[in-house]
């Protein structure tokens, strides 16, 4: 890795991160324009392809950038990429995290914090809703959703098993 | 609400990274989903709200929002040193595999084997995701204006594609107002 690209990677992702509200995947338009407008390291069907990549591994989402700092940085790429990324929020994260400490049990922080709650939630579905249009057409991918959503609803085992069933399902039928 | 009376266990440091390390290597489809199940229904360190709540802050700041939740549940248990633990092998699993993935994609591109295994697990991890939302919301019981306030959300960001920056801090007004509505008249 040399050293333009080492900074280019500090500061694109840097930059990107601080505007991230939402969460990482929010500034993935962002991320296109770095990585293939700004820069040319891929074209977009290779930055769609691994998008796709880190989607379908476990893990944070936004580990995606790694994928990016890995493919013009090799294993050090690809930990610039994440850290660039991850810490300067991280220290804004944890600057409030010890104010909110501070001012536990104020009656206005508690009303915020609740009226944050049904955003957070509606965001967990709405990312269920876009992660099952991408996993293909047809009625087999949807029946696994709908399946697994009344599992994982209504019963407590593990959702590893859904999984696990997913596997197979996709192993013999796709 | 028995499961709140209960006395709630505290993590150790070593639990704490240990589980999140966990959460990290099963997060398909995103870490949320784990996260709430892990830390709410198998350990109980947190309570649905008190879980809903910290990842509702972690939208409205900068960052991944996952991350900046790890970044609370582990300052909250262990200060500082909880701070590092738990975001570090919440990412740290993760990345190691990824490593290994962007290896194997160089070497030989994407298996047709690979891809049909990742297409049926993506497509229960989307039902896990959505699952969850449903589980969470059935717990939590939102009085009826805080609930509109979410299932905006799940239109905006789900259906029309809404940046999530619009989304979460042109909603965040409507759900404080709401959440101080509800709790004036209780």
């Amino acid at each position: 890795m040399t050293p333009a690209i080492f900074w280019q990677l500090v500061l694109g992702f840097g930059a990107i991160s601080l505007v991230s509200v939402g969460g990482g995947i929010a500034v993935l338009p962002e991320m296109h324009r770095l990585v293939v407008e700004v820069h040319g390291w891929m074209d977009s069907a290779d930055f769609a392809r691994r998008f796709a990549l880190a989607q379908a591994a476990p893990g944070p989402n936004v580990l995606v950038v790694g994928l990016f700092g890995w493919h013009v940085g090799g294993i050090l790429g690809m930990l610039t990429a994440v850290l660039a990324m991850t810490l300067p929020t991280s220290f804004m994260a944890f600057g409030f995290s010890r104010l909110r400490a501070r001012l536990a049990g104020r009656m206005w922080l508690r009303i915020v914090e609740r009226g944050l709650v049904p955003i957070a939630v509606g965001l967990i579905a709405a990312s269920g809703i876009i992660l099952a249009q991408g996993t293909g057409t047809g009625w087999l991918p949807l029946a696994v959703t709908a399946a697994s959503t009344v599992f994982v609803w209504r019963t407590d085992y593990s959702p590893l098993w859904v999984l696990g069933a997913g596997a197979i399902v996709g192993l013999a039928f796709l | 609400m028995t499961e709140t009376d209960l006395p709630r266990p505290v993590p150790t440091l070593l639990d704490l990274f240990l589980t999140y390390g966990k959460i990290g290597l099963i997060g398909f489809g995103g870490i949320n989903a784990w996260a709430r199940r892990v830390l709410v229904e198998e350990k109980r360190w947190l309570t649905d709200q008190e879980y809903a709540e910290t990842l509702g802050l972690g939208q409205v700041l900068p960052g991944p929002n996952a991350l900046n939740a790890a970044i609370m549940v582990g300052d909250r248990f262990h200060g500082t040193a909880g701070a590092i633990a738990a975001p570090g092998a919440m990412f740290g699993g993760p990345l190691v595999l990824l490593a290994g993935l962007a290896m194997l994609y160089d070497a030989y591109g994407e298996l047709p084997t690979m891809r049909a295994v990742l297409a049926g697990v993506g497509a229960a991890a989307a039902g896990m995701v959505l699952g969850t939302a449903a589980k969470m919301t059935q717990k939590l019981k939102p009085p009826p204006m805080l609930l509109a306030v979410g299932l905006t959300a799940l239109v905006a960001a789900g259906v029309f594609r809404v940046p999530l920056p619009y989304t979460v801090l042109g909603l965040a007004p409507f759900g404080i107002w709401a959440a101080w509505w509800a709790n004036r008249t209780p």
